[in-house]
């Protein structure tokens, strides 16, 4: 049986079922876990679907061979510069992985590709618009965010030419947009990337709610009066949670009995750690390679994230 | 999950989502500024499948069998570049849907008042204008918690006024009125409570909406979970009415 059948089978019968499913969800704690989890999706989804086109369109319409170009010859020069071009690809973690993964197969050096694996998902204009709209009484916190996620992308890409070794990476062999119609391969890149990230968002949008209906505000109170465990909590919540880039800021918005330190920590290691980012690398570039990045690049989120919240908010 | 399937759950959200944000339905979830936003996400979703069931359907025709061994079920390579092994998270998506169209979960309510410490804090002004003309003037919940509290009830005055919110569990079991907050959505959505002695409402049970009309008292109680003031009010009257059209302030 494939896959639509399935799907019809699921439909037809929670059709069917709509009233004892509807009497179980009428305890209030259901009901406001399925109200919270709804609106957390219905508020991502402007932003994950204009994501999604921008980077299609990128991934498209704009020939990979320019990001080459584009970079200095000098790989230390390279990071930088490659970090900043991640502000000019909008799109979610899930899409910025595939594409490092083509720059490295053009040619360009491993750590300006990495950098902008970093760099792109959280300083993108989407990412910061949805964070300004997110905290709308603290802009500060957009300036935060993009100064740390900048400084964790250019330190990573530094790390990667001291440390890194190449034999790490372990790219797959994979047939590309390149061969198909432009309006074709336009379609599809949209298709992949919403059921992808969207069903990732999914599960974010589950724990959100999950976390906001079970964990008792009293509890989440003790940690958030801590200032370091409140920063700790959150970091590892930003891992646990998964949510896309273009959504996390309303996510921290909620999160407000934590401080804004810790909160800009939870939305610089959220873009560039998290669970469906370590299989995705560990798909992608190779498991050698992603169980030696993602730490490394955890510890430089929260440090980044510590020192740029005290100095800017 | 295979592109047809995923082209069928695509089309059941961005067809939920446009039907929340054409109905009123969304107003329980997020703020009244996203809608069209939401109304062109799901045009784009809506279309994303089209074209998706458009391109499935043509395929086979236009490359007359030869190269079209590619397995559509297996998450390897969709062929468009980015290889995935976790198609199964595609069958996510079919729950927001079913929250959409099945469920239909109501606005934030008593329940999440009273998980929450009233949110005053976060919304102190700096100045506080007259109140607006009219015996009683209308404000909001917020308004009046924060004139009570921050302004110490000096530009509530002797003025009556008519305030609209919902019946919660007070501290002591006692009905409060309460109002929840949005910044973005319900996530995000925090109370504003408010105790009421004179003639306050009786025998309603919690989520009953209600319109009070009343005058500033100095009476407070402390919210229990975050410690923080709940201001009174002196109501003379009020009236039960139905859940007006955006619950949240």
């Amino acid at each position: 049986m494939g896959s639509v059948e399935i799907l019809a089978v699921l439909l037809v019968l929670l059709v069917l079922f709509r009233g004892p499913v509807a009497d179980a969800i009428s305890d209030p704690r259901l009901q406001t876990w399925t109200t919270v989890f709804v609106s957390v999706m219905v508020q991502a989804v402007p932003f994950l679907v204009f994501g999604v086109v921008l980077s299609a369109i990128i991934a498209v319409y704009v020939p990979r061979s320019f990001w080459a170009r584009a970079l200095p010859r000098h790989p230390a020069l390279a990071v930088p510069v490659a970090s900043c071009a991640g502000v000019v690809l909008p799109g979610c973690e899930c899409g910025a992985v595939p594409i490092a993964g083509s720059l490295i197969r053009r040619g360009v050096t491993p750590a300006a590709a990495l950098a902008f694996l970093l760099a792109a998902p959280a300083i993108n204009p989407i990412v910061l618009a949805a964070t300004a709209v997110a905290f709308p009484n603290n802009p500060e916190m957009v300036v935060a965010r993009g100064v740390a996620s900048l400084v964790v992308a250019m330190i990573m890409g530094w790390l990667w030419l001291r440390l890194g070794k190449a034999e790490w990476i372990r790219l797959p062999h994979r047939p590309d947009l390149d061969g198909m119609p432009k309006g074709r391969a336009f379609w599809a890149s949209v298709r992949h990337d919403v059921v992808h990230a969207g069903g990732f968002l999914v599960l974010g949008a589950m724990a959100a709610a999950t976390i906001n209906v079970v964990v008792p505000e009293r509890w989440l109170q003790t940690l958030a009066d801590n200032p370091v465990l409140s920063v700790i909590a959150l970091a590892v919540l930003a891992v646990l949670l998964s949510i896309c880039s273009e959504a996390d800021a309303f996510v921290a918005a909620s999160l407000s009995q934590f401080s804004l330190t810790s909160r800009l920590v939870f939305l610089v290691v959220g873009p560039m750690v998290d669970l469906k980012l370590i299989s995705m690398q560990a798909g992608v570039f190779g498991r050698r390679f992603a169980f030696r990045f993602a730490p490394a690049t955890f510890a430089i989120c929260v440090l980044a994230g510590v020192a740029v919240g005290a100095v800017i908010l | 999950m295979n592109r047809q399937a995923q082209a069928v759950v695509m089309l059941l959200f961005g067809g939920a989502i446009v039907r929340a944000s054409v109905t009123d339905m969304y107003l329980r979830y997020v703020k009244e500024s996203l809608r069209p936003f939401l109304i062109a996400a799901g045009l784009v979703l809506i279309a994303a499948a089209v074209m998706t069931l458009v391109h499935e359907v043509l395929r086979p025709r236009a490359r007359a069998g030869g190269d079209d061994a590619e397995p559509a079920d297996h998450g390897h390579d969709h062929g468009d570049g980015k290889p995935h092994r976790e198609p199964w998270v595609a069958w996510l998506l079919i729950l927001p849907v079913l929250g959409l169209l099945l469920v239909a979960p109501p606005a934030l309510g008593s329940y999440a008042a009273g998980q929450a410490g009233t949110a005053l804090s976060s919304q102190q002004a700096s100045d506080y204008p007259p109140l607006p003309p009219g015996d009683p003037a209308k404000i909001s919940v917020l308004d009046y918690a924060s004139r009570a509290v921050f302004d110490k009830g000096v530009s509530l005055g002797d003025r009556t006024v008519q305030l609209t919110g919902f019946i919660a569990q007070g501290p002591n079991g006692e009905p409060i009125l309460a109002r929840i907050i949005l910044s973005c959505c319900a996530a995000d959505g925090r109370p504003i409570k408010l105790g009421m002695s004179g003639n306050a409402p009786a025998g309603l049970a919690s989520d009953t909406w209600v319109e009070v009309v009343g005058k500033y008292t100095d009476r407070t109680v402390t919210d229990p979970v975050n410690e923080e003031t709940i201001p009174y009010i002196e109501v003379e009257t009020w009236t039960q009415i139905d859940p007006p059209k955006q619950q949240y302030e």
